[in-house]
């Protein structure tokens, strides 16, 4: 029967050629949409993961209530031990101190005089011990484009639009004023040996990577850090498991009560992550559940037109002797079939840009000029699993209810009414 | 009509009586302020002095102690070495008029200290480079009348209220409470121009020297920070060493 039917649609091309057309924009649409808002949220988390909050962090509990204003003096202490511990409970995860920290570059004339200066904010990441994670999750790699990553103490990275800004060199010495733990000023030089471009404009503004040893001389934070970061082995961000450690770490210092107690806080505790995260999946959601809805409509609207248009041809056949029931399923095997094609053909069709799209992104950096969110200027599609399957939903389920109830006219019409319906 | 002409006669003696007599309202205690301002700053303006000095900053991890010598003519050259502990041993900073420069051994470097980096907490203490920088005497860069009297430890003090004469300085508004013997701000409230309490200074202790008399322990306290404030206590003020003017210059500074 199936192959009696394809023949039919393979013959009849008003049949199959429109309504195919038709389905299959409605799939790839669909099938775009949902890689790129899959995308940009993933980028989302990805790189506020890995430059500011990580999966999860552990800092002191008054740098995490922020009701102080110089931040360096609320560091966590003692840190080795704490980090040693947190390998040891949960061993699944990567662990990693960093110094997160601000300040002002200077530098100097030939006569050691300040030629220029310019804010900075910096991080100091384990990046010279040898496999340390940090290259990889800070996309270091990636993101050099002048000179070499640190190899020698003293050495950094610097934000290539600083480097140029201040018409820098690399090799050049140059000097970080910043505050330390006590909140005295200090003065620390460094060598530039490379330049970094993240594609995130709160970064590309003015960062410097330092190695963390060399920032813990530079700020007297000897065995002490900002934060430590840890960071799922998969490196995807797993919202019940990150909870269920934060819980777990925090059990342990619930009758401690001073502001230097260590607090963990999951990636969607910080920045109002959280909130905006889920912001933004509601207001994804809803316009994806509005774009399958309104492209369901559509096509469901176009398998009702079908079975009107065909209405003379379902009379003949009931009048020639086929069964309702046979023609009504035949109705709609031949959508589902229909659907199965324009399934197919949409979602190669949607997978297609948003290829390109995960490969180039669109560039919205100049939108994000003032922004202060850890969010990539190139907004990219991420082809995932359900992209393969999301156009099932307005590809074969829409045109099939379709079919199912208008078929059902099939069983309103009146044999003896047939030949007098089909005289006029 | 005779009575008319008495009664208009009294009423105008009455009124040349009420402005004989009438005079602005606080005249008086903004005259005697400005005394006591001038007095004040007198006993500030010393000619040259060494001191020695310890910064106790008792921040919110404890207490650190930073130990200075400190080299001052008048108001507007002053060069100052951290001689402790080892990590800020060497530090230099020069004071000349308006511009700070501060050495540092490790960095080798001098830097000038400007715009918002004045701000700065000055080693972490509750005073900032900006503390260091107030320029001019009190009695002219101050308007200040006299809104009390309050014995302090002992001791019998006007208060006197300043409001700031150019919106530039850092404080637009003090409160200062003068010992009405020695002419010494043993108190001192520091305001925003908003009204808001920034520092708190007292004078914990006084010596008397050649000079008249010295503070020998003060406490500044930022209120905007969280600590117990920074204690300042001079151990030593020599005011008759000669101090050559080598001393006011840069390359001094890497000496």
């Amino acid at each position: 029967m199936i192959r009696f039917l394809l023949k039919g649609l393979l013959r009849d091309r008003s049949r199959s050629l429109f309504p195919i057309l038709i389905t299959a924009s409605g799939v790839a649409i669909t099938v775009l949409v949902f890689a790129w808002v899959g995308g940009i949220l993933h980028d989302t988390v990805e790189t506020a993961a890995r430059f500011k909050t990580g999966h999860v962090k552990v800092r002191t509990r008054a740098l995490n209530e922020q009701r102080y204003p110089n931040i360096m003096e609320l560091v966590l202490t003692d840190a080795g031990t704490i980090q040693r511990k947190l390998q040891t409970d949960f061993p699944r995860m990567i662990w990693k101190s960093r110094i997160q920290f601000g300040g002002l570059l200077d530098i100097p004339d030939k006569n050691g005089e300040t030629a220029a200066q310019a804010p900075v904010a910096g991080l100091g990441a384990d990046l010279t011990s040898p496999d340390s994670p940090e290259i990889r999750n800070l996309n270091l790699k990636q993101a050099l484009i002048k000179g070499a990553l640190p190899r020698q103490p003293g050495e950094i990275l610097l934000s290539d639009a600083l480097f140029e800004k201040l018409a820098l060199g690399l090799g050049q010495n140059v000097t970080y004023i910043g505050s330390d733990m006590n909140g005295s000023m200090v003065f620390h030089n460094f060598t530039i040996a490379g330049t970094v471009r993240f594609g995130i404009r709160v970064m590309d503004r003015g960062a410097i990577i330092a190695d963390l040893a060399d920032m813990r001389q530079a700020l007297n934070m000897m065995d002490a850090t900002t934060e430590i970061f840890g960071f799922f082995e998969d490196g995807f961000y797993h919202p019940e498991k990150a909870a269920a450690i934060k819980t777990a770490f925090n059990s342990a210092y619930l009758a401690a009560t001073d502001i230097f107690t260590p607090v963990m806080v999951t990636l969607e505790d910080q920045d109002d992550l959280g909130e905006m995260l889920s912001y933004m999946n509601s207001i994804f959601s809803a316009i994806l559940i509005i774009f399958i809805f309104v492209i369901s409509i559509v096509l469901w609207n176009a398998g009702l037109m079908n079975g009107i248009r065909r209405y003379g041809e379902i009379g003949i056949r009931l009048a020639i002797g086929e069964s309702k029931t046979s023609l009504y399923w035949s109705m709609i095997v031949e959508a589902v079939l229909l659907g199965v094609a324009s399934y197919l053909l949409g979602t190669i069709l949607g997978l297609i840009p948003a290829y390109y799209l995960q490969v180039h992104g669109v560039d919205f950096g100049y939108f994000m000029q003032n922004s202060s969110y850890m969010m990539n200027n190139i907004m990219r599609a991420r082809i995932s699993p359900i992209n393969f399957w999301i156009g099932i939903v307005p590809g074969v389920v829409a045109p099939f209810i379709g079919a199912v109830i208008s078929g059902l006219a099939i069983f309103k019409r009146e044999t003896a009414q047939l030949f007098k319906e089909l005289e006029t | 009509m005779n009575q008319l002409e008495s009664t208009m006669k009294n009423g105008i003696h009455f009124l040349l009586l009420l402005l004989l007599l009438a005079r602005p309202v606080g005249a008086d205690t903004r005259e005697e302020a400005a005394r006591i301002l001038q007095r004040i700053d007198q006993n500030q303006n010393i000619e040259r002095q060494i001191i020695i000095s310890s910064m106790i900053i008792r921040g919110l991890r404890g207490s650190r102690e930073i130990k200075y010598q400190s080299w001052i003519i008048g108001q507007e050259k002053s060069f100052t070495e951290s001689l402790a502990p080892l990590r800020e041993k060497g530090t230099k900073m020069l004071k000349l008029d308006q511009n700070l420069w501060i050495f540092d051994p490790g960095a080798d470097r001098t830097i000038k200290i400007a715009g918002h980096m004045l701000r700065q907490s000055m080693s972490g203490s509750d005073l900032s480079y900006e503390d260091m920088m107030e320029k001019g005497k009190l009695s002219d860069t101050y308007d200040a009348t006299i809104v009390g009297e309050e014995p302090i430890d002992g001791r019998d003090t006007w208060i006197l209220d300043l409001k700031a004469r150019q919106t530039s300085l850092a404080y637009q508004q003090r409160k200062i409470w003068v010992d009405k013997e020695r002419y010494l701000g043993i108190r001192e409230e520091l305001y925003a121009a908003s009204g808001k309490l920034l520092k708190r200074l007292d004078i914990l202790e006084t010596f008397q020297t050649s000079r008249g008399w010295y503070p020998r322990r003060l406490r500044f306290k930022d209120m905007l920070k969280k600590g117990d404030g920074t204690e300042w206590i001079i151990h030593s003020v020599d005011f008759d060493t000669p101090i050559p003017d080598s001393k006011f210059s840069k390359a001094a500074l890497r000496r």
